[in-house]
């Protein structure tokens, strides 16, 4: 009897040992990420102002930094897989949307209609994603790292209410502008007849993508004001993720 | 006999809410929610939700106060659900819809496809057989929300009735559309194909209904009591041997069968999204049956046997 009580609390020890390693290999996991993702924005931020100081246009900016970016932004994925095993404090749901929207924008937009790169509009996400991303990604670092600078929290929590609204602009503009290239290709699209009976209109669906930021930026962006007062303002609570 | 007193306090702002002295110790939370009512005429006995503990479950209408853990003046906290609506009235609005709805395709009303074909029928006769399986399967629906199924719980939020219903018409809507489309093929593997479909589908809702009768049987009327569901002498009920859940697993069986006669891959998603849904609540009742009851049988699956 004595023996199994020992074993008892020797597993119970041994199980708290192995949370605690866990935790531990999750907080270096996440370390290593983010620094990656931070060191592949900047990368990507240096590229793009070299590129415009040397040939003082944005013609072909986009082709120069085309791969760096849809490396740094479908790795983005690994974020859902966080929340997802727990090891990130966020909804699966709300991650897995905005990578996806982003990854919709870069794959499925910018990639494929070449038309478009070169528009103005693609340079101004461009530059709020960098911004962005190099912000949120140090955040996270020094976070993990229980080494908070205030100015890296202050850009958080600030500079996303012109960001925000920036980077909408920037995306919507650049899918108007490829609405009449997609139309004119048919791509993506399926027509009938066809022997899975089923349609789909590229173009159309554009359109319901455009008109869906007309409840979800608000949204999104009220969400983001209301976490800011939060953090700012009232009480410092553990960080929540947008 | 020893009256009690009851307070009751909102369970976010802690504000006393109501006060009903000299109650009757055998008096059951739901007459309790109806002398809240008399004097909150707003809150509705169905939108009320009674706790001991602000943050803790509700308490059921049937639990009678002397047998609750409270002294002679009890204190219960309480939560507005929300507007409710009846389960029969969700059920009725979001299976009549598509009823309706696939009708309205299948006849090709105006401004749906191009004007020569208006009030034109499709030439291929699977289409008339879809359209006479998607129609039965949802009369065959509204049928037993009316005399078959007995419920747990009266009402749901309200919100709910636009979500069910999106979701119901829109997929009507969007199968409907393509397989009374003029421009609509047929099976690949013809006659073979939509004979071998329709047989899945009708041994599958002669089985749904079957599970949906068992299920009834175990249900005096008007009570809200829980038992195993068991065999019984009909054989399309012998699958609880292996499946917690087997209504869902035949209606599973259904759209697989009416998507392989039609051949349509809409209906394959609605198949597939339905049967994610499907699965969340056989997984959800499997593990209520297994708290509930020390003796439930080990052999048996949520939905699919053995896998799922």
């Amino acid at each position: 009897m004595a023996s199994s009580e020992e074993d008892g609390s020797v597993e119970e020890k041994e199980n708290n040992n192995k949370k605690r390693t866990k935790s531990a290999l999750a907080t270096a996991w996440l370390t290593f990420y983010n620094i990656a993702m931070t060191a592949g924005w900047l990368v990507m931020a240096v590229a793009m102002l070299r590129f415009y100081i040397q040939r003082g246009t944005h013609m072909g900016l986009y082709r120069s930094i085309s791969r760096t970016l849809k490396f740094f932004q479908t790795v983005a994925l690994i974020e859902v897989i966080h929340c997802a095993v727990g090891m990130v404090r966020t909804s699966v749901i709300v991650t897995g949307v905005q990578v996806c929207s982003r990854i919709f924008m870069v794959w499925f937009i910018t990639n494929s209609i070449k038309q478009i790169q070169n528009e103005e509009s693609v340079v101004l996400f461009l530059v709020v994603w960098t911004v962005t991303e190099i912000t949120r990604y140090s955040f996270y670092t020094f976070n993990l790292l229980n080494h908070l600078p205030y100015f890296i929290k202050w850009a958080r929590y600030n500079m996303f209410i012109v960001m925000y609204p920036l980077g909408v602009a920037g995306e919507l503009l650049t899918i108007y502008a490829a609405l009449p290239y997609v139309r004119k290709s048919g791509m993506f699209s399926m027509r009938l007849p066809n022997k899975y009976n089923v349609s789909f209109d590229y173009y159309i669906f554009l359109i319901i993508v455009m008109l869906s930021y007309i409840p979800l930026f608000p949204q999104l962006y009220f969400h983001m004001l209301r976490q800011r007062k939060k953090v700012l303002h009232g009480v410092v609570i553990v960080e929540k993720d947008e | 006999m020893k009256h009690y007193e009851v307070e009751i306090l909102d369970a976010k702002t802690k504000d006393k809410l109501c006060f009903l002295d000299k109650v009757e110790p055998n008096a059951t939370i739901g007459e309790i929610k109806s002398m809240f009512h008399k004097s909150h005429p707003q809150w509705y006995p169905a939108r009320q939700s009674i706790r001991l503990d602000p943050k803790g479950k509700s308490l059921k209408d049937e639990d009678i106060l002397q047998q609750l853990p409270v002294g002679t003046t009890a204190t219960f906290y309480f939560r507005d659900l929300g507007a409710q609506i009846s389960w029969v009235t969700v059920f009725l609005t979001e299976y009549a819809g598509p009823l309706l709805i696939y009708l309205m395709f299948y006849f090709r009303v105006p401004f749906i496809y191009a004007p020569k074909y208006d009030f034109t029928t499709s030439k291929h006769w699977v289409v008339h057989l879809a359209c006479m399986c998607h129609s039965f399967h949802y009369v065959k629906r509204l049928l037993e929300t009316l005399f078959v199924h007995r419920f747990s719980h009266g009402t749901m939020p309200l919100r709910n009735i636009f979500k069910n219903c999106t979701y119901y018409w829109g997929f009507a809507a969007w199968m409907a559309y393509y397989i009374n489309h003029p421009l609509y093929t047929p099976p690949i593997y013809g006659e073979q194909q939509v004979r071998m479909a329709l047989i899945i589908f009708l041994f599958c809702q002669i089985g749904n209904f079957s599970i949906h009768i068992a299920l009834r049987n175990l249900r005096p009327p008007g009570s809200k009591t829980r038992k195993i569901p068991y065999p019984t002498k009909n054989p399309f009920t012998w699958i609880f041997l292996l499946v917690s859940c087997p209504n869902y697993t035949y209606e599973l069986g259904s759209w697989l069968g009416f998507t392989v006669m039609t051949q349509c891959l809409p209906v394959a998603f609605f198949t597939i999204v339905g049967f994610v849904q499907m699965t969340v609540w056989a997984k959800g009742k499997h593990r209520s049956y297994l708290k509930e009851f020390r003796d439930y049988p080990p052999l048996r699956s949520p939905i699919l046997p053995f896998v799922l």
